[in-house]
């Protein structure tokens, strides 16, 4: 490791350990390494979408190859500026409205298509008496009482009550497998983290 | 007109880009892309525009709040230092001012800031879990098993591989299942009272 890497890697372990420090509670360390990060994070998404979506959408498409209609979007984008302004602030609704407009009419349809009828084509399948067809059953049986839990236009009493309480129980089975991944998942960075220091002191002291 | 033009032109935006998803033309095709290099070109003035409010209010805490001085220039000297640093594209190299701002600042960090959530978790979870009802008997009795898979016990780990596999694959899947076609639907419905005007809070106040 050469000398700035060294000086790079010791300046993640100080902005690690500033971090840890919350755990005591909120300090001037942690503080600094926030707002270090906040103004680092800021930073780097401002270059990056200059280098990707302003370049490619902005510069090259007026300048380079005169394809003057994506005018039209810059001066959407410049009128959302009017919030700034109490009296042309309205002006910004106009861009919003093109924003929302076509962004709800592209993801209608791809909701129906990704959330609706692929989950659904998924689940039927051919039912067969080996493990695999007994699992594919069960999870369609699981999808069927899951969705009728969330049915509230009829209450949850007779043979429905029961149906939805075996979807709460499969939800709920959900949950915990849900809850205990994302630890397993924030544990696994937490030992990165320490394996990280303990590397990094060991290569301080030459080990 | 302040908000009769913005309902009429999501109404028709919302329309037209509904129908373009159906109709296989070259005609659409061109339509789709257009309007999705406005999303972006839309979106990265609003970014701008995020950006310029972030340091804005920065600005107010360095000249108003004594206590916040100091924080807030530490974040717009960094943001400042980035920004200088990235924006010749050739300074975005492996080994450079932003690169290593990004790789030994950024990264570091995040990944700590999220790694704290672990010790968060198990604090939460030691206060608020009982196992008082046969539901959260259940929730407990899965994460517990899912968070055991990762732990060597011999013959049992064998064991319980076979059964975190089961419960991801089946119950876990119908629950997710359930959840994504509940959202998909919540997502359609929001949409459609978008585009017909009915959820106008977008608009915000006046």
């Amino acid at each position: 490791m050469g000398t700035a890497e060294l000086l790079w890697n010791g300046l993640a372990a100080l902005l690690t350990l500033f971090i840890f420090s919350f755990l005591y509670r909120d300090n001037v360390f942690y503080k600094f390494a926030e707002r270090l990060v906040a103004g680092v994070s800021a930073g780097y998404w401002t270059i990056l979408l200059y280098h990707t979506s302003f370049t490619d959408k902005v510069i090259v498409p007026i300048f380079e190859q005169q394809h003057y209609w994506y005018i039209i979007p810059s001066i959407l984008g410049i009128m959302m500026w009017t919030r700034f302004s109490r009296k042309w602030a309205w002006l910004s609704r106009i861009s919003l409205a093109f924003y929302i407009g076509i962004a709800t009419g592209v993801a209608l349809p791809i909701a129906m298509y990704a959330s609706i009828y692929r989950q659904l084509q998924a689940s039927m399948v051919s039912i067969s008496l080996d493990w695999a067809g007994i699992n594919s059953a069960l999870v369609t049986i699981g999808l069927l009482c899951s969705l009728a839990y969330f049915y509230f236009s009829k209450e949850h009493d007779g043979w429905f009550g029961g149906i939805s309480r075996v979807g709460i129980y499969t939800l709920m089975i959900g949950f915990g497998a849900g809850f205990g991944l994302t630890v397993m998942g924030r544990i696994s960075l937490l030992i990165d983290r320490v394996l990280f220091l303990k590397d990094y002191v060991l290569t301080l002291f030459g080990a | 007109m302040k908000k009769s033009l913005p309902l009429g032109i999501v109404f028709f935006a919302g329309v037209v880009m509904f129908f373009q998803h159906f109709i296989p033309t070259d005609q659409s095709e061109f339509i789709y892309k257009y309007a999705n290099d406005w999303l972006i070109c839309i979106g990265v003035y609003a970014m701008l525009l995020g950006i310029w409010s972030l340091i804005r209010v920065t600005l107010h805490k360095a000249r108003h709040d004594p206590n916040e001085r100091f924080y807030a220039i530490v974040t717009l000297v960094s943001m400042g230092i980035m920004i200088v640093a990235g924006w010749d594209v050739d300074n975005l190299r492996a080994g450079s001012l932003f690169m290593n701002m990004f790789n030994y600042i950024l990264i570091p960090v995040q990944a700590t800031i999220f790694s704290l959530l672990a010790f968060y978790v198990a604090s939460a979870a030691y206060r608020a879990f009982r196992a008082r009802t046969v539901l959260a008997t259940l929730l407990l009795f899965t994460a517990f098993v899912v968070m055991l898979r990762m732990i060597p016990l011999g013959y049992i780990s064998e064991l319980n591989q076979y059964l975190v596999a089961w419960i991801l694959s089946v119950p876990n899947l119908a629950a997710k299942r359930a959840i994504i076609m509940g959202v998909g639907l919540g997502m359609m419905a929001t949409s459609i009272k978008i585009i017909l005007g009915i959820e106008r809070q977008y608009l915000g106040g006046d």
